[in-house]
């Protein structure tokens, strides 16, 4: 049995590091199903509880196409939070058991939804930077080993980069604007940006995860060589619009090619990922409120299709 | 039809896409499933791009100069606005708001399927074409719904036939004939209301029916979104709604 156990471990890690797609029906171990069913589930719950934030925003856009926009990428993250509880079913769990992890807070979900929007400014904030970190974070996932995943990746990555186009191209609009507006934006990046950097997770020296997972190829990149692209990425896009980073360490480095940035607040950082953010409790009081004032509506479909099916 | 009744009937049929736009995106992220998270928001952005047609034309009558769909959305009172009052009708439940859409949708389908065939003016009848194509969709994602609500559980059964009989009151509004109405009918614009009513009833019935549903009484009907005179609801969606633009005058998003 261990000998088996052994054989097909071996055989599994070797096709693996061959850079071979996993598929549902193919013998994986253990470790590799948990680890890929706690990623794409917190990755989903995160499309799922980060429409909230922006939704916020939506009846009050200042124009019909900025709502019309904000509408349709709202209903993107829908999408994708569908899609990949779908990748993460393919691994032999359930939706409805995922969700109720959620709602009762045992399942995380990114902490930067736990940050209010108090600004339309923070619509663009949020696509230019967010979705930007999320980008960074994902591309490298549309090559992970598990097949559904790296699939519903791919998708997610293309409708991920208009949504970051969108954001930015708010901020745009706010710079060339009044004296209001601009302060608006600035206001927003300030808050913003550190959360985003925080997108990454802990440093490399505190990653726990990160080892065993590069080796499966469901992580390609460290968290800090993320950030540091990120940093490297956003820095002339500010500065292209006359946006000021938040960050008095920041400057070009001419010897290793990137920026050399500030430290991050982990304190903060450790804060809201164990429930002390900003909206942590809202978020969450949210998303039980719309399932309790749902059941009957769920109760209902179900009732109804049953009866369908005996007719 | 003079140029000023084509431009409110626009103004109507924008109306009445935003007004509702509006409502519906308040669910984004609250719904019942993540699969009606879709719906509505998708519903809502259909109904935010035939506003922002609909308005466009409308504002392109203006003898004072062109206004554009943003200045009509953003800077109108509410005493401006030409909506039906069951448009503006709060959320409530979500078998309120199926109910509010699955009325709307029935009335707004034929109503478009007419325009669309009108040529009296060929650009609203460009947009009717394709609005009818969203409305076909909504009318029967809502006609589903009322059907499954009613015929669901005993609870989903009275809570749906609640939100019907409640909101009667505001579905004889749509039937009722001004002189812009006349006016359209005459040029061949408009549909003839008392013919669409006769069908509205017929569809309205068949899904009643098969919700296992009562069709209520017709009482006392609400009227004045036509004129201008809303619900106490109005007022405040257009503060929500209207509160950039009108905070920062003069600038663009």
């Amino acid at each position: 049995m261990n000998a088996t156990h052994e054989k097909l471990r071996e055989e599994f890690d070797a096709y693996v590091a061959e850079d071979k797609k996993i598929e549902p029906k193919d013998w994986m171990p253990d470790g590799y199903r948990k680890t890929l069913i706690r990623q794409i589930s917190q990755h989903a719950h995160s499309e799922v509880v980060g429409m909230l934030p922006e939704s916020n925003w939506i009846t009050r856009a200042p124009s019909l196409q900025r709502k019309a926009i904000l509408l349709a990428k709202v209903q993107d993250e829908a999408g994708h939070g569908l899609y990949l509880y779908s990748a993460a079913e393919t691994l032999g769990v359930d939706r409805a058991d995922l969700i109720a992890d959620l709602l009762s807070g045992k399942a995380r979900y990114s902490s930067i939804f736990n940050y209010p929007t108090l600004t339309w400014a923070d619509m663009g904030a949020i696509g230019w930077l967010v979705d930007g970190a999320a980008i960074m974070n994902q591309v490298p996932l549309c090559r992970c080993s598990y097949g559904p995943y790296a699939r519903a990746m791919t998708r997610v990555c293309r409708e991920e980069s208009f949504h970051q186009r969108q954001g930015y191209s708010i901020m745009m609009e706010l710079m060339k604007g009044t004296e209001d507006q601009k302060a608006m934006a600035q206001d927003s990046l300030n808050r913003w940006w550190w959360p985003s950097l925080m997108m990454f997770g802990p440093s490399d020296k505190h990653s726990t995860h990160s080892s065993q997972n590069m080796k499966w190829n469901i992580k390609r990149f460290s968290n800090d060589e993320l950030r540091q692209r990120m940093v490297d990425m956003t820095v002339p896009q500010a500065e292209l619009i006359g946006l000021k980073i938040p960050d008095s360490d920041l400057k070009w480095n001419n010897e290793t090619g990137h920026y050399d940035f500030g430290e991050i607040d982990w304190e903060e950082f450790n804060n809201v990922l164990s429930g002390n953010g900003p909206c942590n409790k809202e978020r969450l009081e949210a998303r039980n409120k719309a399932h309790d004032d749902g059941a009957w509506v769920r109760e209902a479909a179900s009732a109804y299709a049953e009866k369908k099916s005996k007719k | 039809m003079n140029n000023s009744q084509l431009k409110s009937a626009l103004l109507r049929l924008g109306d009445d896409a935003l007004i509702l736009g509006q409502r519906l995106a308040e669910w984004c992220g609250h719904a019942p499933a993540l699969e009606e998270d879709i719906a509505l928001t998708n519903i809502s952005l259909d109904l935010i791009g035939q506003t922002q047609s609909y308005l466009s034309l409308a504002g392109s009558l203006f003898e004072d100069g062109v206004k554009t769909d943003d200045e009509l959305t953003f800077l109108r009172t509410d005493r401006e606005f030409q909506n039906l009052l069951l448009v503006e009708q709060p959320n409530g439940n979500f078998g309120d708001t199926i109910v509010r859409q699955f009325l709307f949708d029935k009335f707004a389908l034929l109503r478009a399927e007419h325009l669309a065939q009108q040529t009296f003016n060929s650009e609203a009848a460009a947009i009717a074409a394709k609005a009818v194509k969203e409305i076909r969709y909504h009318a029967d994602h809502s006609s589903k719904w009322v059907i499954r609500l009613g015929d669901g559980t005993t609870e989903s059964h009275d809570r749906v036939q609640k939100s019907l009989d409640d909101l009667w009151k505001f579905t004889g509004e749509m039937f009722i004939s001004d002189e812009i109405d006349r006016a359209g009918v005459e040029s061949g614009f408009l549909p003839n209301l008392d013919d669409l009513k006769k069908k509205w009833d017929e569809e309205i019935d068949n899904v009643l029916g098969e919700a296992t549903l009562t069709r209520p009484e017709d009482c006392f009907m609400q009227t004045g979104g036509r004129t201008g005179i809303h619900t106490e609801q109005l007022s405040f969606m257009l503060a929500e709604m209207q509160v950039l633009p009108r905070t920062y005058p003069g600038t663009s998003w």
